[in-house]
């Protein structure tokens, strides 16, 4: 019984929560960034069927942030440069699906192998190894936070200069490229401005958590709407709720906040799940009546 | 060999020549050293239903292709409304087989009929009020309003072709390419679907081009055929290309088009060569 208590005490403690509440303001702020960027960028992820390609890309931006963290230097642009050169690669040897899975399954090893490295070779504080793969909340400091919101900003007008061409491009690549999109173009630049999302949730949710908030809230929202603008709306809301949400919970306690995060992104996919089941059963049974004419 | 053809082109292009809307002279189409088919010269006028038939790899979809701008002639000139083509005009209407949409696509019908008139504009949408009542009238005319607001993934293939026919026409194109508009629909939606495209011309005098590798769904409504096969071409109406001597001619083997009733089978075709490049997940056509 008292291990238990005691365990639950680790991940449930709320003791001076409004002291601990003012040391996280960068990191909700920074949260709140994310949400915005991965539940966005995750909505383009589905259609492109790339959950492959942010694990893939997820793992070298693992090895730019060791790489950083062993020679001393900014560690958001050890990971965002490593990204890049993941994301960079993927788009330009897997434009093809075929291809995609492949090159994805042949750098993916090789940028964790190499990020290994950099962490043996390391010799500071442990926490800070642990943190590039499962997140860490109140180690966002202001020359980081100004690289987070700065990406993030760039990601942002990013996607809203080329959401419409991107979603025609994603969702019916032929009729889109036979009406003058540059589809190739597209998707090569998607795959940058993904990487760059997928280094900036590294930061906070750590290397191998990213899918959490860049694909789960998105594959939720789209389990619940078609709407084009439902869908990044839903998928913005998961996405922020998950983090801001596992950023308060995680704050007592002495576990990182990985956890709590994929746990509700989690509930909110299984919640979003069984209604779209419901939903779908709905449509079924209203198309049952015109399709007789 | 298709000077027969070649000479009604003509007579017919001095009727009107400034009226046709896709003009090829001379066009020829390769692979490598594989000629998919050279000397083409055809004239597609206003409201002309063209069927293109021929067997796999003949070069139908590439043909296509070449009108998009996709794929550059290897010899020839084409123009497309006047000029040769270009990436994307709002002027050309297109529908490719209903495989060809991203199963993950979290789409409504409107959406895809939408993407269609401003779906390849940068930044953000302007002037919605106006795109939003154009879609609920391209919904209405091709008989898809019913199901407007559910998920194409969800839809049958005869409304999605529905669908893409309407997308397709969002435009008021001048131009309409279907590139096997019609492969694995049941009868009754494959004639569903060519009486819309059928309709759309007589009314707006569309052009249409209309690949198939099936021509009766389309026998009744075709002004004339375009057959690839081997390298080279027969086209006329279906009467004068459709017939024993002359897909005999063209295959140079002995083939016999038999007629019963309103439809047509041709028997006797040599096997069909390998298609060449056109694979849905290979948009520009690279040979894996």
């Amino acid at each position: 019984m008292t291990l238990a208590d005691g365990i639950w005490q680790q991940i449930f403690n709320f003791d001076n929560y409004g002291e601990l509440l003012a040391l996280v303001r960068n990191s909700l702020i920074a949260g709140a960034a994310l949400g915005l960027v991965g539940g966005l960028v995750g909505v383009f992820v589905i259609m492109r069927d790339l959950p492959f390609a942010v694990h893939g890309i997820s793992e070298l931006s693992f090895a730019g942030a060791s790489a950083a963290l062993l020679m001393g230097v900014n560690i958001v642009a050890g990971s965002i440069v490593g990204s890049l050169i993941a994301a960079g690669t993927i788009g330009l040897l897997g434009s093809r699906a075929r291809d995609r899975n492949s090159v994805i399954g042949t750098i993916m090893p090789f940028g964790l192998g190499l990020g290994v490295l950099f962490l043996a070779l390391y010799e500071g504080r442990a926490a800070n190894k642990f943190g590039i793969l499962t997140g860490q909340i109140v180690a966002v400091d202001t020359p980081q936070m100004s690289w987070l919101l700065g990406t993030s900003a760039l990601v942002l007008i990013a996607l809203a200069v080329m959401w419409r061409p991107l979603a025609f491009a994603s969702a019916d690549p032929e009729v889109a490229e036979a009406r003058g999109v540059p589809v190739r173009a597209l998707s090569f630049a998607f795959m940058i401005v993904l990487g760059l999302a997928v280094a900036l949730s590294v930061q906070i949710v750590g290397a191998l958590l990213v899918l959490t908030l860049v694909v789960t809230p998105a594959a939720a929202a789209a389990r619940v709407t078609a709407s084009p603008v439902l869908l990044p709306v839903l998928s913005v809301v998961f996405a922020v709720a998950s983090i801001e949400g596992g950023i308060l919970l995680a704050l007592g306690s002495s576990i990182p906040i990985s956890p709590y995060v994929t746990t509700i992104s989690f509930t909110i996919y299984i919640v979003c799940r069984l209604a779209g089941t419901y939903r779908t059963r709905q449509w079924g049974a209203r198309r049952a009546v015109p399709e007789t004419t | 060999m298709a000077s027969v053809s070649h000479a009604r082109a003509v007579r017919t292009e001095g009727r009107d020549a400034d009226a046709a809307v896709v003009s090829l002279r001379g066009a020829a189409l390769s692979f490598g050293e594989r000629v998919l088919w050279q000397g083409l010269d055809l004239d597609v006028r206003p409201g002309e239903f063209l069927a293109v038939l021929g067997p796999n790899g003949s070069g139908k979809t590439s043909f296509v292709r070449a009108l998009l701008g996709q794929r550059q002639l290897s010899d020839g000139t084409l123009t497309v409304l006047g000029r040769p083509p270009r990436g994307g005009s709002r002027h050309i209407g297109y529908v490719p087989q209903q495989a060809t949409l991203s199963a993950h696509a979290m789409l409504r019908a409107r959406d895809l009929v939408r993407f269609g008139i401003d779906g390849h504009g940068f930044g953000p949408r302007l002037r919605t009020g106006a795109v939003r009542r154009r879609v609920d009238e391209v919904l209405e005319s091709v008989g898809a309003a019913a199901y407007a607001d559910v998920p194409v993934g969800l839809l049958s293939g005869g409304e999605r072709q529905r669908v893409r026919i309407g997308q397709a026409l969002a435009t008021d194109p001048r131009i309409l390419l279907c590139d096997e508009p019609l492969l694995s629909l049941d009868l009754h939606h494959q004639r569903a679907v060519t009486e819309l495209v059928d309709a759309r011309r007589r009314s707006h005098g569309t052009a249409v081009v209309f690949v198939t590798h099936e021509i009766n769904p389309v026998l009744g409504l075709v002004d004339r055929v375009l057959y690839l096969a081997r390298g080279s071409y027969r086209v006329g109406t279906p009467d004068e290309v459709l017939t024993s001597e002359s897909l005999s001619q063209l295959y140079g083997t002995q083939v016999d088009v038999v007629r019963v009733r309103n439809r047509i089978t041709v028997v006797g075709v040599p096997d069909e060569v390998a298609e060449p490049a056109h694979h849905p997940e290979l948009p520009h056509g690279v040979r894996p």
